[in-house]
C-alpha cells in the first residue's frame, strides 16, 4: 500500500528548507515530452506541445503563464483528468510508475493518494451538504490510511490543525458555506495532504482569494512543504504568487515552456523575450502612466499552429528565422534554460 | 500640492459623493458614509478587497442601485433624483466599463449594434452612426470592421477595447471603470491601461477607477481611496499613498504587493462578516497596532502629517511611523 | 495602437470557423422541415389536386378500403373520397394549430417582458393572473371556453390561444429574468436608453430564440388540441372536412373499416411530431451563440 515516497520516515526526515536537495535520489515527479491533443469537431487542437518538468521532494515549481498558455491543461494532463477526451504522448513518472502507462483504475488509486490536487475554487470540490470534517474523514477512509472511524476523526482534526485552522473541532462540524473563502481553501488543502502525498498539484489556488488572505495561504504551502517534504507544482498567472512560493519557475506560452530556472534568476534576470515583456508589463511604482511596456497583440488561442517560435508575432526581437524554426529550450546559465536563440546567442554546449 | 482630500487645482468638482450608505436586506453593510469627489480630467482610484463596498459604491454612483442615504451630484445634477432630460444628460456624461468583457456585451448583437444602441439613446442622427462608431473603435485600437463581429469572435482584450469605445461613444465626462482590467492577462492589461491613459489625455475624461489590484490603481490614479468593510479608511494622492501610507490596512495591502520594499506585514484572519461588523474601527480585529480606543470609538477621516486623510486613531496619537509591530 | 494586428490573424481565423460549422439544423429537424413544407404545399394546392369535391359523396361506394381504384385512401361512411377530405381538411387543421400559437406568442412575449422588466408589483399582478389560468387543466379550460363561445373554428382558435398564452408568457418571463441580471444589462441601463428600447433591442433578441423554439413545439400540441375540439363537436362542425372531424366520423366504423380511421389520425400525428422535432432542432441551432455568451 505504501510507496517509498510516503512512509512516515521520509516525511519525518523531509528537508527543512525548501529548495534543499531531496534526500532521495531523483525527482518526485518527472514529466518528459508531455503533449496533450484534444479533438474539437474534427480538428486536432494541440494544447500542450512537449513539456518537460521535474519537481524534487520538498521543492516547489511554479508554472507561470497567461490564459491559453496550457499551464492548467498540463497539470490536468499529469493527473490524467481528461480521460479519453484527450490524447497524450510523453511520460509522467511518479516514484517508479509512469502514469501514462497505467489503466484508469490504477490512476484513480494514485490520485488523491500520492498525487493530490488543490483546486482553484474550493466551493466546487467541497460537498455543500456535509460537514467538512466528515468529508476529510471520508477521504482518509477511502484511501485506507486510517484503521477505523475513530482514527479517521482524530486524524481529520490533526490535519485541520496542520493547515492552520484555529479551532479544528468547531470547523470540522461546519458546512462549507459557514466558512470564509480562506478557511475553505485551508480545508481543501487539508484534504489534499490527507494521505501524505508525494506531490501536491495546485491550480491557481489563491486566485479566488483576497490579497491579504492570499499571502496566508501561500505561506501555508511553504510551511507544509517544510513539514511534510511534499513536492509542489503550482500553476498561476500571477507573477507575485510565483515570486512568493517558487524555488523554480517555468514560464509557459502557447503550450510550451519558453524559460525555466531558479525563481530569482527567472524573475530578476529573465532570458526569454516573453518573460522579459511579461515582467515589464506589470505596473510598478516607477512606471510612467500611459507608458507601460505592453506586449502587442494578444496571447494565441489554444491550439493555434506555429511553424517557428510561438511568440514571434509579438516579439520585438523577432527575425525571419524565428518564424520558421522552432527554438529549443537550451541552457543559458546554471540550471536556467530559455528557448530563444536570438536573445541568447551561441552557447557552447 | 493641495491636500489629498480636495480635487487637484486642475478641475472643478465633476462628481461629488456625500455620505453614501447602503445596507442590503440580509444585513450586509456594503457602504457606510462613503464620500469623495472627482475633478474634471482626474482619475480617482478606489482599492479594497472583495466585500469592501467598492463595487456597491460604483453601482450607486451610476444609479444602478438606490442608496439608503447620501447624495451623488454629477456636474451640478442630483443623480439620484434626476428625471427626464436631466437623467438623459447624466447618463450621457456618466458611463461604465464593466469588469468582464466576455459578458458585458449582448451576445446576440454585434459590437457595432451595441455601440449604436448608446447613440440611439441620445438621439444621435442615424447617418452619423457608422462614422462615429468607426472613429471610436479605431481610437480604441480596433479595426473598424471588427465592429461587425459578435462578442464571441473577439478576444478578451479586444472586447475590453470595444467596451471602452462603447463607454466613450457618447462623449462622457466621467467613466466608471469597475475592475476594468482585472479579467485581462497581464500583457493585455498593460495595453488597456495605456489606452485609458491616452484617451484621458486626448479627451479630458475623468475616471473613477475601481480595482482590487493596488499596483494597477496606483499606476493609473491621481488620487486613491482605500476602502475596508464599507468604509473609506484612507484617501491620498497616489504617490504619497505609496511612499507614506497612513492607515495600517493600507500598509498591509502595500506590503503584500509584488516587489514591495520593506518588511512584509501578513494580516491574520480574514475580513469580518459585513453583516456583523466589529464595533468602533472595523479593521481592529486584524490590525497589528490595535489599541483599547479602537473598539470603543469609530475613527473618522482626519488629515495626517503628510496631507492624506486616514481614519485611524493612531493618526491622532503617537504614530509609530512605519515600523513593523512586535508580534503580539 | 496598430500593434493589435499581427496576433489577430490566428484568433480571427479559428473562432468563427467553429461557430459556423455548428450553425446547421440537425438532420431530423431538416427532415421535419421538408415534411412540413410538403404538407403546406399540398394544403395550398388541395382544390387543384383533389380528385373529387370535399362534400361530394357516392353512397353506393361507401367505406371503400385503402387502395381502391379511383379512391387511393378509400371512402368514408358517406362515400366521400378520404384523400380529398384529407387534403381539404389540412387547411382548417393547420390553421387551428398555427393561429392560436402565433396569437399566444405575441401576447405571451409582451406579457412576459412586461412582467420581467416592469415594476415588481406589475410582475406580481401579471404572473399571478396567469397562475389563475394555470390552475385549470389546459384541455378542460379550452373545452370550457369553446363551449361557452359556441362551436365554430374561430371560437376554437380563440379558446386555444387563451390556454397557450400562460406557458409562452412564463417561458418569456423566466428567460427575460435571466437576461435581466446579465452583465450587459448594466451597460444598457447606463446607456440612458428607455425601458421599451432596452426591452426590444437588448432583451428580446435574447429571449426570442427560446420562445420560437418553444412555440414551434406548441404548434404540434395545438394541432392535437384543435383536432380534439373538433372531434368533440366544439371546433369545425361536420360536414366540413377537418382532421378531428374525420376521426370523429370514422370512429363509428372502427370495427368495420379500422384502417380508414388511421388516415386522419396518422396525419395529425405526423404533423404534430414534425413540429416537435423541428422545435428541438431549432433549439440546437440557436444554442450555438448562447453558448458563446
Amino acid at each position: 500500500m505504501t510507496s517509498p515516497t510516503e512512509t512516515p520516515e521520509t516525511s519525518g526526515a523531509a528537508p527543512s528548507r525548501p529548495g534543499a536537495p531531496a534526500p532521495t535520489a531523483g525527482p518526485a515527479l518527472e514529466v518528459t515530452g508531455l503533449t496533450t491533443t484534444f479533438s474539437r469537431g474534427g480538428r486536432q487542437v494541440l494544447a500542450v506541445r512537449g513539456v518537460d518538468v521535474s519537481v524534487g521532494a520538498g521543492e516547489s515549481l511554479v508554472l507561470l503563464g497567461e490564459s491559453g498558455s496550457g499551464k492548467s491543461v498540463t497539470i490536468r494532463s499529469i493527473l490524467r483528468l481528461y480521460g479519453s477526451s484527450a490524447r497524450h504522448t510523453g511520460s509522467v513518472v511518479l516514484g517508479d510508475q509512469d502514469l501514462m502507462r497505467l489503466d484508469a483504475a490504477a490512476v484513480r488509486a494514485v490520485r488523491g493518494r500520492t498525487l493530490a490536487m488543490v483546486p482553484q475554487d474550493p466551493n466546487g470540490s467541497l460537498d455543500p451538504l456535509r460537514p467538512v470534517g466528515r468529508q476529510l474523514e471520508q477521504v482518509l477512509r477511502l484511501h485506507g490510511v486510517v484503521a477505523d472511524r475513530k482514527a479517521a476523526r482524530a486524524r481529520a482534526l490533526e490535519l485541520l490543525a496542520l493547515v492552520g485552522i484555529p479551532s479544528p473541532p468547531r470547523v470540522a462540524a461546519s458546512h462549507p458555506h459557514e466558512l470564509s473563502g480562506g478557511m475553505r481553501q485551508r480545508v481543501a488543502i487539508a484534504i489534499a495532504v490527507a494521505c501524505d502525498p508525494a506531490v501536491l498539484l495546485a491550480d491557481e489556488p489563491t486566485t479566488a482569494l483576497d490579497v491579504t488572505v492570499q499571502s496566508q495561504i501561500l505561506d501555508l504551502f511553504g510551511d507544509l512543504q517544510e513539514r511534510l517534504g511534499t513536492a509542489l507544482l503550482l500553476v498561476t498567472h500571477d507573477v507575485s504568487v510565483a515570486a512568493d512560493v517558487a524555488d523554480r519557475v517555468a514560464v509557459m506560452y502557447a503550450g510550451s515552456i519558453v524559460e525555466e530556472g531558479p525563481a530569482r534568476e527567472v524573475l530578476e534576470n529573465p532570458r526569454h523575450p516573453y518573460t522579459q515583456a511579461l515582467l515589464d508589463a506589470i505596473p510598478r511604482p516607477t512606471s510612467e502612466r500611459g507608458h507601460l511596456k505592453a506586449i502587442p497583440g494578444s496571447p494565441p488561442v489554444a491550439g493555434t499552429d506555429f511553424h517557428g517560435c510561438s511568440f514571434a508575432d509579438r516579439c520585438a526581437l523577432a527575425q525571419e528565422s524565428c518564424r520558421t524554426q522552432p527554438p529549443a529550450l537550451l541552457p543559458v546559465a546554471d540550471g536556467h534554460r530559455a528557448a530563444c536563440p536570438v536573445a541568447n546567442p551561441v552557447v557552447a554546449a | 500640492m493641495s491636500p489629498a482630500g480636495e480635487p487637484g487645482p486642475a478641475g472643478e468638482k465633476l462628481l461629488d459623493v456625500v455620505d453614501l450608505a447602503k445596507t442590503f436586506p440580509n444585513g450586509t453593510r456594503a457602504a457606510d458614509d462613503v464620500s469623495f469627489t472627482v475633478a474634471r480630467g482626474e482619475t480617482l482610484g478606489v482599492v479594497g478587497e472583495s466585500g469592501c463596498g467598492k463595487s456597491t459604491t460604483a453601482k450607486m454612483v451610476l444609479r444602478l442601485l438606490q442608496p439608503d442615504r447620501g447624495t451623488v451630484t454629477f456636474a451640478g445634477t442630483d443623480v439620484l433624483r434626476a428625471r427626464g432630460r436631466d437623467l438623459k444628460e447624466v447618463r450621457r456624461g456618466l458611463q461604465l466599463v464593466p469588469q468582464n468583457p466576455q459578458t458585458s456585451f449582448n451576445p446576440r448583437l454585434t459590437v457595432r449594434s451595441s455601440l449604436e444602441f448608446n447613440l440611439r439613446a441620445h438621439g444621435v442622427a442615424r447617418r452619423a452612426w457608422r462614422s462615429t462608431v468607426d472613429d471610436m473603435l479605431v481610437r480604441c485600437g480596433l479595426r473598424a470592421e471588427q465592429g461587425d463581429s459578435y462578442p464571441h469572435e473577439l478576444s478578451g482584450g479586444q472586447l475590453q477595447r470595444a467596451a471602452i469605445a462603447r463607454a466613450l461613444v457618447t462623449g462622457p465626462d466621467l467613466v466608471v471603470c469597475d475592475e476594468a482590467v482585472s479579467a485581462l492577462d497581464k500583457s493585455v492589461q498593460a495595453q488597456v491601461l495605456n489606452l485609458l491613459a491616452e484617451l484621458q489625455s486626448d479627451l479630458g475624461v475623468s475616471y473613477l477607477f475601481i480595482s482590487h489590484d493596488l499596483s494597477v490603481v496606483e499606476h493609473i490614479s491621481d488620487r486613491v481611496l482605500v476602502m475596508y468593510l464599507g468604509r473609506v479608511v484612507e484617501q491620498a494622492t497616489a504617490g504619497s499613498l505609496y511612499r507614506d501610507p497612513a492607515h495600517p490596512y493600507t500598509k498591509a495591502l502595500l506590503s503584500s504587493a509584488p516587489g514591495a520594499p520593506g518588511e512584509r506585514i501578513v494580516l491574520t484572519g480574514e475580513p469580518p462578516n459585513p453583516a456583523d461588523p466589529p464595533s468602533g474601527c472595523t479593521f481592529r480585529t486584524r490590525c497589528p497596532w490595535v489599541m483599547d480606543t479602537c473598539a470603543a470609538e469609530r475613527p473618522l477621516l482626519a488629515v495626517t502629517p503628510t496631507g492624506s486623510l486616514a481614519a485611524c486613531h493612531l493618526n491622532l496619537t503617537s504614530r509609530p511611523a512605519l515600523a513593523a509591530p512586535s508580534p503580539a | 495602437m496598430t500593434t493589435q494586428a499581427p496576433a489577430l490573424a490566428p484568433a480571427a481565423v479559428s473562432r468563427p470557423r467553429t461557430a459556423r460549422r455548428a450553425r446547421r439544423l440537425p438532420a431530423p429537424a431538416l427532415v421535419s422541415a421538408v415534411v412540413l413544407a410538403a404538407v403546406a404545399a399540398l394544403t395550398l394546392l388541395a382544390p387543384l389536386i383533389s380528385p373529387y369535391g370535399p362534400l361530394e359523396g357516392d353512397l353506393a361506394a361507401r367505406l371503400q378500403p385503402i387502395g381502391s381504384p379511383g379512391h387511393l385512401l378509400g371512402t368514408d361512411g358517406q362515400g366521400r373520397d378520404v384523400l380529398t377530405r384529407l387534403l381539404h381538411g389540412a387547411r382548417p387543421s393547420l390553421l387551428a394549430g398555427l393561429l392560436p400559437v402565433v396569437f399566444a406568442a405575441a401576447v405571451g412575449i409582451v406579457l412576459g417582458l412586461v412582467a420581467a422588466l416592469g415594476h415588481p408589483r406589475v410582475h406580481t399582478l401579471v404572473m399571478r393572473s396567469l397562475d389563475v389560468l394555470y390552475a385549470f387543466p389546459a384541455v378542460l379550460l379550452a373545452i370550457a371556453i369553446a363551449a361557452a363561445l359556441g362551436s365554430g373554428i374561430s371560437n376554437a382558435i380563440i379558446a386555444l390561444a387563451v390556454i397557450l398564452v400562460p406557458p409562452v408568457a412564463r417561458v418569456t418571463e423566466s428567460e427575460a429574468m435571466r437576461i435581466k441580471s446579465a452583465d450587459f444589462m448594466a451597460a444598457a441601463q447606463v446607456s440612458g436608453a428607455g425601458r421599451v428600447s432596452i426591452a426590444l433591442r437588448q432583451v428580446l433578441p435574447n429571449v426570442a430564440p427560446g420562445v420560437v423554439v418553444y412555440a414551434t413545439a406548441l404548434v404540434g400540441l395545438s394541432i392535437v388540441y384543435a383536432a380534439g375540439l373538433s372531434y368533440l363537436g366544439l371546433g369545425v362542425s361536420p360536414p366540413t372536412a377537418e382532421w378531428g372531424v374525420m376521426v370523429s366520423e370514422m370512429q363509428q366504423y372502427l370495427f368495420t373499416a379500422p384502417s380508414l380511421l388511421l388516415v386522419p389520425a396518422v396525419a395529425i400525428l405526423v404533423v404534430s411530431v414534425a413540429f416537435n422535432v423541428l422545435g428541438d432542432g431549432l433549439r440546437d441551432f440557436f444554442n450555438v451563440r448562447t453558448d458563446a455568451s
